[in-house]
Parts: structure tokens; C-alpha cells; sequence
């Protein structure tokens, strides 16, 4: 139905430049934030907070305003296009569809509350323009559909949460900043190569040079266009950049010590936004432009995907510090995208982008949660916890709370995303889907531990007479909790946006492939009505 | 009777305008000396040869932009029989020299007066130094290439020594001096080679008399381009012809080493651009695996050398040596992508590292000793303002996108793949990882909490306006170029194509 090509299909929007703004917002505020003096940090703030919540009324606006029923592959709604940097025919072109739009609305969700968690930070100033380029930049990688666009954005990103890490981090922040910068720009060198290797191939067969990914896409992912060989090499290329960034199996080590030592807003940034960086370039770019090299190597990545949830699991359930934990479970999280991904199902994505989203609800709630319990106790290890029930019972049952979302227990959004995953999972890959559920139990394994080390008993020594939650620190934690809450019994709203992109995206894999999805897959919409209807 | 046999010698028409901003730096460089010679006495020679020198900058950019002009409606042509090209090209390289100029003065004042040093010879030493460079950047010649080497390198050997109370630079000026010589020797010999074999020095007769004749036997050829490759490659510090680098760069004067380090490599790439890919190539088959090798080479020893230092000006030294690398990268390609592409480079980095020398020189203090990692601890403390800035220049130098940097290093690796070159492009991303490794220490040294009980004796650093119009210049260029680079690269591109033939 919709293999049009390009530009001709999506309406330039005329208006408004809304995606534009979303960007650039930030990275204005962050220069406000800069011109205003180190003495007035409450003037600092106040910037700080205008910006984030600007930009996530202009978020909800998008919500608003996205078009449900238009969709179609490729088909962006909001489309900017202007030249940029003239002789390369790199273009400012931005775009909104399915696959992005929930993306950009957590991330314009995480940075407020980001940082009204960190009101008492030291150095509120660099801190405050860090985190607001930061934004900015998370932005301009979901919304960019120029490779080199999204590629400036992509490595960008890295220089704020290096000095968020460095700066603002616990003990070991310098060793955990270096070791997340390197790890991710040597994936990212890989994924260079990738866009630039597609470009000029695209313009060796006799086109005009361009980074345009609605003409890349249709091109590259057409039969003869590249070699078999050359696509699976380029799709590998592009997917250890993404992998680093996700991070998969064997390229996660990083992760542990960057969310171990990272500030609680940066941990909550990283966990939320930054890690679905991976795993929506996969959904953006590798997928859709190298469908048969996917078709190919998912056995690969769903192999990986396994080993990262049932792993994850395992060390977390080891790991002594709370931190560390959570950030284990992310690993195990994020293998369910991956699994949903490259189950190539309707369902399976779906249930991807839906658990990229509630991930980055739930873990974010959770290291928000950690980080108020590290503010009152200054450490994280679990054993030196025990009856916090009784101390702080507020807290407590927050945090219970969210452990169950995060496990994925009926009822939260982690649910309905992990359910869909390992339901598209099912349907073609049968045993990995298997092996991953033993992820879901395991995640109830080391986190239900945890709990019941942690706020069990009866409160001794320091655990006595804690304070509880403030009503700032409230105004943190519960919209993520309450909005997982709400996705949990009514995912309609998300999946009626969601679901038509993975349709899409798997009717385009399978126009360009003889790959063929289980006819049971196409019912999309009806499994997605049952898990709705609940 | 004795037949008079004596042919009269044709001399040449001398294009004047064609070398118009040569004469202008070089008029201004020799008024500064006879002023110095002439009022020994006065105090106000140094401030006097600084207006002498700002006004030779502004008639040589005058002359520099009218050529521009000139060459975008006429076309590029020689002048003074072919010795000289006025293109597009030169007039590239002749900017990134007037700007690294400028910068390296404005810099250097605050230098001279800390060190009291006030003397008009250094700033004559670099103007010549400068002329030097722009002949080099329009030499269409090889024996004017020679010139052209000699006049830029003599001035830099003095230069390099001129801080006469530190050993370190009396050893910089003489171990550059030594090994200068003997590379420019090493080039002479190429260009003699060279002649042998084709019987002419003329860049465009070489490229004509090769285009028409096939050499049955073109060894001569060979180890003559070879040689120049050696003398060349020694100015633009590209491995292994790199080994002073560390040395002059950490001995010489600090603002001396940012001039030397961004107008020399630009001066002396603009040659190998001209000389390789304007005049030979047919015999890109021969060279280009020699530049292949001199690239990733010194992409390897400058990114690796440099992660164990912990003075701050060598791992800027060995970085000079990586980013010749990248450079090279876009040379090797052989394409005027990969042309356009090492010339956007060379105007980035000047920028970058005469930013990033600048602070240097700054946090030096008198006596231009404080150089060790451990002498940054805690700048961002005390000094946000430079330690933001030293940031800024260092994360371009790693190719940080929204700097200039990052569009330069595109530029190059997208040459590289264009030309079908993955792995070189490859090889250049994944030494662009390790060297951010050396830029981080750095920042991570600044932002690092200091020793508070040494910091209290110290006075707080000062930036004098000059060197504060350096940085402001230096840091909004680096920043527009990552962000609105258009400009430039269409300068860029225009000048690959309009070069002299």
C-alpha cells in the first residue's frame, strides 16, 4: 500500500515549526541559562524550569496534535526540511511518526522532574545547562530523519552526560564518565562509517549525494540496490553502534558503572531516554533500510537479546548495591526490546516501543526512589537497609510500588510491553520467547529480594527515624508511577499510535524480503484490543 | 672577430598584484626591523611595530580577497612565468595563514610583555615567517617551493629558540633547526630527482610533460616524489617523519608553537596538495599507498604517544602529529572531495589549536613553565571562563558534533569512503575514540577539585584583552563552523576547483 517514495508523501508543515522548537528550546534556555550569574541560582533554576516545562507543554501539544490516522511507512507527520551545512547535502529535516512520538513526549517528561529531583545540586548552574542540552539533543535523535542530523545528535548527547557523570557523580564518576564516553564513541565510529558508507553508495549508482533516510530507506531496502553482503555488513555497522548504546550483551559493561555513578537526574535521563537511543535506531534505520540482512542476522540479536534478559536478571539479583541492581535490570529490560524487535512481528515491536516507554517510566521512577533513599542514608547498599517500612512507610510503599512495575506485574505498563514482546516473540521465535520468560520471573527474583531485605523487619541503627518523602520529592516520583499505573489498564491511547508504525514497518520488511510474518501476526490490532480491553 | 653569442636573458613580466600579499607581509616585516634598527632607544618600538604589523596583515588580506575575487570571475591563472598560481587554492591557504597570523600575534603580545621580552624582531620573525608561508601557498614551482620552505623555516627556527632563558627552547630552535636542514636538503634532492626525470621544475610542466610522455623507466620519478614527500612531510608533522615534533612543540614559546602548529601544517599541506594531486596524478597509483601509510601511521603514534604524556603541550604536540593524520586522510583520496575536505581541516584546526594554545600560554605564567597535567587541576574552579573555553577547543580537536571539528573530521572520513576506503575511515573514527581519551584527561585534570593549599600563594591568571579577542575569535569560529559551516565549505570547495593549470 504505502511504498511511496519520499518527500512527496509526508505534508511539509507550513506552521509552526513545533519539532524545531522542541529542539532548539533547551539549547536556548541552556544559553539563558549561561548569560544569567553564578550568585542568582535561584534565577538559574527558574530558567531551568521554565525551559523543561515549556518544552513538555510542547510535547503535550504534539500529543495532541498527532494525526492517529495518518500513517503509513515513511510517512512523517510535521516535517521540517531546510539545507544545511550546503556541500555535503546534510539537511535540518525532522519528522514525527509512531515510532518516535512517545519517545519525544518521555523525554520532555523526565527532564522536569530530572530536575526538580535535584533542586539541592551542587553548582546548580553548569548542572542546569548540561541537563538542558542534554534535552535539546535527546530531542533532535528522535526527531532527526538526516542521518548525519541524527548522527551530530547522537554523539552530542554524550558530551553533557560525560560532565553530568563527572561532575555531579558519586565516588568513582570520573573512571564510570570516561569509560561511557569512549565505549559509546567507539560504537558510534562504526556507525559513521555505516551512514557515510550508504550515502556514497547511494550516490555511486548515479544519485545526487544525500543523508535524506526517506530516500536512503526505500533505496537501500530495495531488491538489487546493494549487494547481499554489502547490506549485511553495513547493517552490522550500524548495529554495534546501536548496540553499545542499548547496551547489548557483550557491549553493556559500561553501563553499570555510568548508572552506579551517575547523579540521580542523570541516572533517571540515562535509564529513560538515552538507552531507547539504541534500540529506536534499530526500529528507524537498520531495520527498515536493511530489511534482509535483519531477516538474517535477528537469530544473532535475538540470541544476544536472551542473554542479556536472563543475564541482567542474574547479576542483578547478585548485585549488593541498589543502584547497580536497577541498572542490571535495565540490561534485562531493554533484551525484551530487542527480542520484540527482531522477532519481526506487529506484536513483538509493538510491544518494543511499548516497553521503551514504560522502562522509561518505572526505572526512572525507581532511581529517583534510590536516589531520595541515598540522600537520607548516603549509601546504597542493601543490606545496610532493613524495616523501611516501618520508618518511612510512604516511601516505602512507593517504591513497592514501583518495583512491581518494573517487573511487569498486570496492571502496569511494563505488562502489557513485556506481554506483547514475548507474545511477537512467540509467534516466530519460539524458544528464545521461552527463555525470556524465565526473565520476567527472575525479575521478580532480585527485585522483590531487594524489597524484602531493604524494607522488611524491623528499622535498626540509621534506619531509624528517617524522614519521608517531601512533597517535592512526591511531585517527582508519582506521575511516572501513576502514568504506568494508567498505560497498565488503558494502553489504548499508546498502541492506536504505536501499533500502525509496527505494522508499517513489518509490511515494508515483508514487501522487500521474502520474509513473511505468521498470518496470525497481521490480527494485530485485535490482540492489541484484548491486552486494551482488560 | 669573436660572434656575439651571449643570448639576451628574458626576463620575466612581474605580475606585481599576483604576489601583492607576499610584498605587503613582507614590506611590513622588513619596516618593523628598520624601525627597531633606526630608534634603538625608543619604548614605543613594540607598539609601533605591532600597528606596522596589523596594517601589513589588513593590505595582505585586502590583496588576498580582492585575488579571490579576481580569480571567481576570470578563472585562475600563473603569473612571473609560471612560478606563481593565483587560484582559488592559494588565496584558501593564504587565509588560514593571515588568520593563524593574526591569532599567533594577538596572542603573543601578552606572552612578550609577561616575559618582558618586548621585542619588535619577534614580530618581524613572524611576519617573514608568514610570507614564507603564502609564497608556499601560491608556489607553482618546485624550486619556489624550496624558497618558499627555506624563508617560512628559517624565521621559525629563531623563533623557536627565542625564549633565550629556557634551555628546552635553546634545545627546540636547535634540534628543529638540525633536523629542518637536513629534511629541506632531503626535498632539494627530490626536486633535483624530479627535474632528471621530467627536465623541468614547473609544477604545470611536470603534469604537461607527464600527461604527453610515458616513462619506460621511472625510478628517478619515483624516488624523486618520494623525497618530497620526506621534506614535506616533516613540516606538516605527519609520522615518521615526526620526531622533533614532541620537542620544538614543547620547547618553543607557547603562542610560537600555536603559530607553528597552524600555519606551518596548513602552508606545507597546501604544497603536498599541489604538488601530489595538482601535479601527479597519473602516478596516484604510486603515491597514494605512501600517503595511506604516512596517515594511518600518524594516526597511531599521535593518538597513541600521546595517551601516555603528561605535559600538555606534548599531548597537543602528538595530537598536531594525529591530526596531520586526518589530513592526510583527505589528501590520500586523491578526489577534490578529499581536497576540498583536508582544506576545510586545515582552516578548522588552526582555529582549535591556536584556541587551545592561547590557554595554554595563559596558564603558563611567567616564565612559560607550567605545563603538567597537575598545573590544570582545578582550573574550572578558579577559572571557568578559560577552563569552558580549553574545553571547547579540546572537544572540536576530538571531533565533538556542533563544533567545527566534528565537520571537519566528516568531511575527511566521507572523502575516504567516497573513495572506497572503509577501512581508512575506520582506522580515522577509531583513533578519533583514543584521542578523546587525551583531550578527557585534560578536562578531567581542569574540572578535577585542586590543591587548595598551593592554589591560595598563586595569583589568580589574567587574560589581557588581545589574547581575549584571540579566544573570543578562536571559539565563535569553531563553534560556527560546527554549526552553520556552509560558508566555508563552499569557500573550500571553490578553491579545490579553481586551482591553476
Amino acid at each position: 500500500m504505502v511504498h511511496v517514495l519520499a518527500a512527496s508523501s509526508h505534508a511539509t508543515n507550513q506552521g509552526f515549526p513545533l519539532l524545531t522548537a522542541l529542539i532548539v528550546l533547551p539549547f536556548i534556555g541552556a544559553v539563558v541559562a549561561l548569560l544569567v550569574p553564578v550568585r542568582r541560582p535561584e534565577l538559574i533554576r527558574v530558567v531551568g524550569y521554565i525551559t523543561t516545562a515549556a518544552t513538555f507543554g510542547f510535547a503535550v501539544y504534539l500529543l495532541a496534535d498527532f494525526n492517529t490516522a495518518q500513517h503509513g511507512f515513511q510517512h512523517y507527520q510535521l516535517v521540517e526540511r531546510h539545507r544545511w551545512m550546503g556541500e555535503f547535502g546534510v539537511q535540518w529535516f525532522l519528522g514525527v511518526d509512531g515510532i518516535s512520538l512517545f519517545m519525544v513526549a518521555l523525554n520532555a517528561l523526565l527532564f522536569p522532574l530530572g530536575l526538580l529531583a535535584s533542586s539541592k545540586v551542587e553548582q546548580p548552574k553548569s548542572f542546569i545547562v548540561w541537563m538542558l542540552l542534554l534535552e535539546g539533543a535527546v530531542m533532535g535523535v528522535f526527531l532527526a530523519l538526516d542521518l548525519i542530523v541524527f548522527f551530530i545528535f547522537f554523539e552530542f548527547v554524550l558530551v553533557p552526560m560525560y560532565f553530568i557523570i563527572a561532575g555531579w557523580g558519586y565516588d568513582n564518576r570520573r573512571y564510570a564518565a570516561m569509560k561511557f564516553f569512549l565505549y559509546t564513541m567507539a560504537g558510534s565510529a562504526f556507525l559513521l562509517v555505516g551512514i557515510l558508507s550508504v550515502a556514497f553508495l547511494y550516490q555511486r549508482a548515479g544519485h545526487a549525494l544525500t543523508f535524506d533516510s526517506t530516500v536512503l530507506v526505500p533505496w537501500a531496502s530495495a531488491h538489487g540496490s546493494l549487494a547481499v553482503i554489502t547490506s549485511k555488513w553495513l547493517f552490522l555497522a550500524f548495529a554495534v553502534g546501536f548496540a553499545v548504546k542499548i547496551p547489548l550483551f557483550p557491549f553493556h559493561t559500561w553501563l553499570p558503572d555510568a548508572h552506579t555513578q551517575a547523579p540521580t537526574a542523570g541516572s533517571v535521563v540515562l535509564a529513560g531516554v538515552m538507552l531507547k537511543m539504541g534500540t529506536y535506531g534499530f526500529l528507524r534505520f537498520s531495520v527498515p533500510m536493511f530489511p534482509q540482512a535483519a531477516v538474517d542476522l535477528a537469530p544473532v540479536l535475538l540470541v544476544l537479546a536472551v542473554i542479556g534478559i536472563t543475564y541482567g536478571a542474574i547479576v542483578a539479583a547478585m548485585q549488593p548495591d541498589l543502584k547497580r541492581l536497577i541498572a542490571y535490570s535495565s540490561i534485562a529490560h531493554l533484551g525484551f526490546v530487542v527480542l520484540g524487535t527482531f522477532a519481526l512481528t506487529t506484536q513483538g515491536i509493538s510491544g518494543g516501543l511499548f516497553t521503551m516507554l514504560s522502562h522509561g517510566l518505572t526505572t526512572g521512577a525507581l532511581f529517583l526512589l534510590v536516589g531520595m533513599l541515598s540522600d537520607r542514608r548516603h549509601t546504597r547498599e542493601i543490606a545496610a537497609f532493613g524495616g523501611l517500612w516501618k520508618s518511612i512507610p510512604v516511601f516505602a510503599g512507593l517504591f513497592i510500588a514501583t518495583a512491581f512495575a518494573s517487573i511487569g506485574l498486570p496492571g502496569f505498563s511494563g505488562f502489557v510491553g513485556e506481554f506483547l514482546a514475548l507474545l511477537g516473540a512467540f509467534l516466530t521465535s519460539r524458544w528464545y520467547a521461552v527463555v525470556a520468560t524465565t526473565g520476567v520471573i527472575l525479575a521478580a527474583v532480585y527485585l522483590l529480594w531487594a524489597v524484602q531485605r531493604a524494607f522488611t523487619g524491623e528499622p535498626e541503627g540509621e534506619n531509624v527515624g528517617l524522614p519521608d518523602l517531601s512533597l517535592r520529592e512526591l511531585a517527582t516520583v508519582v506521575p511516572l508511577l501513576a502514568l504506568s499505573l494508567f498505560l497498565g489498564f488503558h494502553p489504548r491511547p499508546v498502541l492506536d499510535r504505536v501499533d500502525p508504525a509496527s505494522r508499517d514497518l513489518i509490511a515494508h520488511v515483508e514487501q522487500t524480503t521474502k520474509y513473511r510474518q505468521p498470518a496470525v501476526a497481521n490480527n494485530g490490532p485485535k490482540v492489541a484490543a484484548t491486552v486494551g480491553g482488560k | 672577430m669573436i660572434a656575439q653569442v651571449v643570448t639576451p636573458i628574458h626576463t620575466p613580466p612581474i605580475d606585481w598584484f599576483a604576489i601583492a600579499p607576499e610584498i605587503a607581509l613582507f614590506a611590513a616585516a622588513v619596516a618593523i626591523v628598520l624601525t627597531r634598527a633606526l630608534a634603538r632607544r625608543s619604548k614605543r618600538v613594540f607598539e609601533a611595530s605591532l600597528v606596522v604589523a596589523a596594517a601589513g596583515i589588513v593590505t595582505s588580506g585586502a590583496f588576498t580577497y580582492v585575488q579571490w575575487h579576481l580569480v571567481r570571475r576570470d578563472g585562475p591563472y600563473q603569473a612571473i612565468a609560471g612560478m606563481v598560481a593565483v587560484d582559488g587554492f592559494s588565496v584558501f591557504i593564504r587565509t588560514v595563514v593571515l588568520i593563524s597570523l593574526s591569532l599567533a600575534l594577538l596572542i603573543s603580545v601578552a606572552y612578550l610583555q609577561r616575559e618582558r621580552f618586548e621585542a619588535a624582531e619577534y614580530i618581524a620573525l613572524m611576519m617573514l615567517s608568514a610570507t614564507g608561508m603564502m609564497v608556499m601557498a601560491s608556489a607553482n614551482d618546485l624550486v619556489v617551493v624550496f624558497l618558499a620552505l627555506e624563508i617560512l623555516s628559517m624565521a621559525l627556527y629563531v623563533l623557536s629558540a627565542f625564549d633565550r632563558r629556557r634551555a628546552e627552547s635553546q634545545e627546540a630552535g636547535l634540534k628543529y633547526f638540525l633536523l629542518g636542514s637536513f629534511s629541506s636538503a632531503v626535498f632539494l634532492y627530490g626536486v633535483a630527482l624530479i627535474y632528471g626525470a621530467t627536465g623541468t621544475t614547473s609544477l604545470v610542466g611536470i603534469a604537461r610533460f607527464l600527461s604527453t610522455t610515458t616513462l619506460l623507466d621511472n625510478g628517478v620519478l619515483l624516488v624523486g616524489m618520494a623525497l618530497l614527500l620526506v621534506g614535506l612531510g616533516f613540516k606538516v608533522a605527519a609520522a615518521p617523519f615526526h620526531m622533533w615534533t614532541p620537542d620544538v612543540y614543547q620547547g618553543a614559546p607557547t603562542p610560537v608553537t600555536a603559530f607553528m602548529a597552524a600555519a606551518t601544517k596548513a602552508a606545507a599541506f597546501g604544497a603536498i596538495l599541489r604538488v601530489f594531486v595538482g601535479t601527479f596524478p597519473l602516478y596516484r597509483v604510486d603515491w597514494r599507498p605512501a600517503l595511506f601509510g604516512l596517515a594511518v601511521l600518524s594516526l597511531a603514534v599521535g593518538t597513541i604517544a600521546a595517551v601516555v604524556q603528561s605535559d600538555v603541550k606534548r599531548m597537543l604536540a602528538y595530537s598536531s602529529i594525529s591530526h596531520a593524520g586526518y589530513v592526510l586522510i583527505g589528501v590520500q583520496a586523491a578526489t577534490s572531495r578529499g581536497t576540498s575536505a583536508a582544506l576545510f581541516y586545515l582552516f578548522v584546526y588552526a582555529l582549535m589549536i591556536v584556541g587551545a594554545f592561547a590557554i595554554v600560554s595563559v596558564v603558563a605564567r611567567r616564565g612559560d613553565q607550567n605545563h603538567s597535567l597537575d598545573d590544570y587541576r582545578g582550573l574550572a574552579r578558579r577559572e571557568p571562563i578559560l577552563a569552558g573555553l580549553l574545553t571547547l577547543f579540546l572537544l572540536a580537536q576530538a571531533g565533538v558534533p556542533l563544533t567545527g571539528g566534528f565537520v571537519a573530521k566528516l568531511g575527511v572520513f566521507a572523502a575516504a569512503v567516497a573513495a572506497g576506503q572503509y577501512a581508512l575511515a575506520l582506522i580515522g573514527t577509531l583513533a578519533a575514540v583514543i584521542s578523546a581519551f587525551v583531550y578527557l584527561r585534560i578536562v578531567l585534570a581542569m574540572y578535577a577539585p585542586a590543591d587548595e593549599a598551593a592554589e591560595e600563594t598563586r595569583a589568580p591568571l589574567r587574560i589581557d584583552v588581545a589574547s581575549g579577542v584571540a579566544l573570543f575569535v578562536a571559539a565563535a569560529g569553531v563553534i560556527a563552523l560546527g554549526v552553520l559551516p556552509g560558508l566555508v565549505l563552499d569557500f573550500a570547495r571553490d578553491a579545490t576547483l579553481l586551482l591553476a593549470k
